[in-house]
């Protein structure tokens, strides 16, 4: 199993002083750019840590928000892609259907290949549904304009012998040539996240790394949707090492310890989800079902535990998210046994994208966390055998 | 004289297929439906039984809205314009008048600016479609930025009596109102309710125009409508008391009243 450590960047002095709204509509005004400094100074650190620990290492980015400081995942990326020796880059990911120039993102992804030697790996996502206000590009054809951005990317990146055309009704250019073109040939890993089954098929069609987020012990009926369009394509069982999971890991030599930065880290899932309703829902993004559901008054998004309980994880205990596979917390054996288990019911899963820090997490609490998974977890995890595929895919 | 029930039927349009309700006699009103969160055609509405005491009244369901998916290559009020006059040929439609309220009229001036071939009057109310301030002033409230309460409390004189509990409501109107959002989002996200090219188009308009407006509108306010009326040469610029954004469902008799006065001054 490869560990990517992962935080959002956040801007945790604002979260007290919100009048309901965390995104989109929380003016700017409520960030001192001096105090943001000084936090983007130790996320650094931590990745340079990171880096040195053996961990690789992801990024996002999301807009106009303070649970997220990161407005431009490539900016972080190109930083770290001087100050890093080793670590896989990981873009999860870059919401291409938002932007009107996909060339740009190509020309950007590019760089960062060649001036990492070849660390980069890019994932293409179709951001979630605050996004849609800011990037104002139309929410109604987001996911046709993925697939467009998508295509056109990576024909992009593929293309070596003469510049090409591309004319639709979405995107105009006729020179297109990417200089400089990628480090690894025929080009960096892709990735992308998902929570349909019929886009994890799709993904599956593709062979790209598929990861989730907050599914919880619900991750399987995606993962065996991706399977099942992987061996469509392929012939034959997806690899484990196709499959990544978002999970948040608070770890101590003592269990209390762990708990006091569970608590830490559990402020990510309780703060993410401050946002004025309406922004999470632009026309198009939500299927007419779950529109009809929120009509009637009815529920938000949900992971599930392992006995097949509801977890809401904006509101849910420490004990609550570790039920759900949602956190892995507790002294490194039981961290281990925590993502072993869950690798388990995955039926294999070898990308554990690690949110080590969440919210107010000090600088202390954060090597201290990502030093003790590296030392203590992360050995054990390298070893452990992921179920064999082709049985999996069999059942 | 009473009239005639209505009678809904589907009119192939080079490929695309369109519900379109009709109802009484006469010379033709061609009626278009407003968007998002009044984006349908109810056949046994008041203010269609009304018009067509004096009209042959036909409104089409616009792709995306009602029960129809729209054909994926229909994504623009241009697109609708297009379609509309194609309906009016099928249809062998002549000395017509389109009627359009909010979305609806948009589409109707869409039309008229590009052949009044087959129309002979245009009633605009409560219709969106230009933008009349300058870059930083929102002419237009972003109805997706807001509560369905915050929308129903702008869009309507009276809230209380128009706003529909959805809460007991069927599921089949749910269906309905969340398809009513997602085709307004198709139609009319960016740029937000308006073609920038429309508002210097309209000079072409040359057919007796009236621009009706609901006094209690906050979504397009009555100054708007005024921009709107003074883009157009000659037209007209009437107001409804105790109506909103939707004069045509809060006062369909005033309504029809003035749509219908309007017709006969101008000789039709």
């Amino acid at each position: 199993m490869r560990v990517f450590q992962f935080t959002e960047q956040p801007y945790p002095d604002a979260w007290n002083d919100h009048n309901g709204s965390l995104r989109v509509n929380l003016p700017n005004r409520k960030l001192d750019p001096k105090h943001a400094a000084d936090l983007f100074e130790r996320y650094y650190d931590e990745w340079q840590l990171a880096d040195e620990l053996g961990l690789d290492i992801m990024l996002n980015e999301h807009h106009a928000t303070a649970t997220c400081m990161s407005a431009a995942v490539v900016v972080g990326m190109s930083v770290l892609a001087r100050i890093t020796k080793r670590a896989r880059l990981l873009v999860l990911g870059y919401p291409i259907a938002n932007r009107p120039d996909p060339l740009r993102a190509a020309e950007e992804l590019a760089m960062i290949d060649v001036i990492s030697r070849g660390r980069l790996e890019m994932g293409f996502v179709r951001g979630v549904p605050q996004e849609v206000p800011i990037a104002n590009m139309n929410p109604v054809f987001q996911s046709d304009r993925f697939w467009e951005a998508h295509d056109f990317i990576m024909k992009a990146l593929t293309s070596h012998d003469e510049p090409f055309n591309w004319e639709s009704e979405n995107f105009n250019y006729r020179h297109v040539n990417v200089w400089p073109r990628c480090y690894q040939q025929p080009h960096p890993p892709v990735w992308s996240t998902t929570g349909s089954t019929q886009t994890a098929i799709k993904l599956g069609g593709y062979g790209y790394v598929m990861a989730t987020l907050g599914t919880g012990y619900d991750t399987r009926r995606l993962y065996d949707a991706y399977r099942k369009g992987y061996t469509q394509k392929f012939g034959t069982a997806a690899p484990a090492d196709r499959f990544g999971y978002l999970g948040f890991v608070a770890i101590g030599h003592t269990e209390a310890e762990a708990r006091r930065r569970g608590e830490l880290i559990a402020t990510y899932p309780r703060s993410s989800a401050i946002v004025f309703a309406p922004f999470r829902n632009p026309p198009g993004y939500l299927s007419m079902e779950d529109n009809v559901r929120m009509l009637k008054g009815e529920g938000k998004p949900r992971s599930y535990t392992k006995d097949g309980r509801v977890i809401e994880m904006a509101k849910g205990s420490v004990q609550d998210l570790i039920d759900a596979g949602v956190l892995f917390c507790g002294t490194p054996d039981q961290v281990y046994d925590q993502i072993k288990d869950f690798v388990g019911h995955c039926g294999g899963m070898g990308n554990l994208l690690m949110m080590g820090h969440a919210g107010p997490m000090s600088h202390e609490d954060t090597v201290e966390n990502l030093t003790i998974f590296a030392k203590e977890v992360y050995p054990r995890l390298k070893e452990l055998r992921q179920p064999d595929p082709i049985a999996i895919a069999a059942e | 004289m009473a009239v005639s029930a209505p009678e809904t039927n589907r009119v192939d349009l080079g490929g695309v297929s369109v519900e379109v309700t009709e109802r009484g006699r006469g010379r033709p009103v061609l009626f278009l439906h407003p968007g998002h969160p009044a984006g349908r055609v109810d056949p046994n509405a008041r203010v269609l039984e009304l018009l067509a005491e004096n009209a042959r009244v036909i409104a089409p369901t616009h792709p995306g809205f009602g029960m129809d998916q729209a054909p994926r290559h229909l994504t623009t009020v241009d697109d609708l314009a297009y379609l509309y006059l194609d309906l009016m040929e099928a249809m062998a439609l002549r000395d017509c008048a389109v009627v359009g309220v909010s979305l609806g009229g948009w589409i109707a001036a869409e039309i008229a600016v590009k052949t009044t071939e087959r129309i002979s009057r245009l009633v605009l109310a409560n219709s969106v479609g230009i933008k009349p301030g300058d870059r930083e002033t929102r002419d237009i409230a972003d109805i997706f930025a807001m509560t369905d309460k915050q929308l129903g409390e702008i869009a309507y004189a009276d809230p209380a009596k128009m706003m529909p509990n959805t809460k007991t409501l069927p599921e089949s109107d749910l269906v309905m109102m969340a398809r009513s959002r997602e085709a307004t989002g198709r139609y009319a996200w960016t740029p937000f309710m308006h073609n920038p090219k429309l508002k210097q188009r309209l000079n072409r308009i040359r057919i007796p125009t009236l621009v009706l407006w609901g006094e209690a509108d906050r979504i397009a306010k009555p100054d708007y409508g005024q921009a709107l009326a003074a883009a157009i040469p000659g037209a007209r610029f009437n107001t409804i008391t105790g109506a909103g954004h939707f004069p045509h469902l809060e006062q369909p008799e005033a309504f029809a009243r003035s749509v219908s006065a309007f017709l006969q001054e101008t000789g039709r």
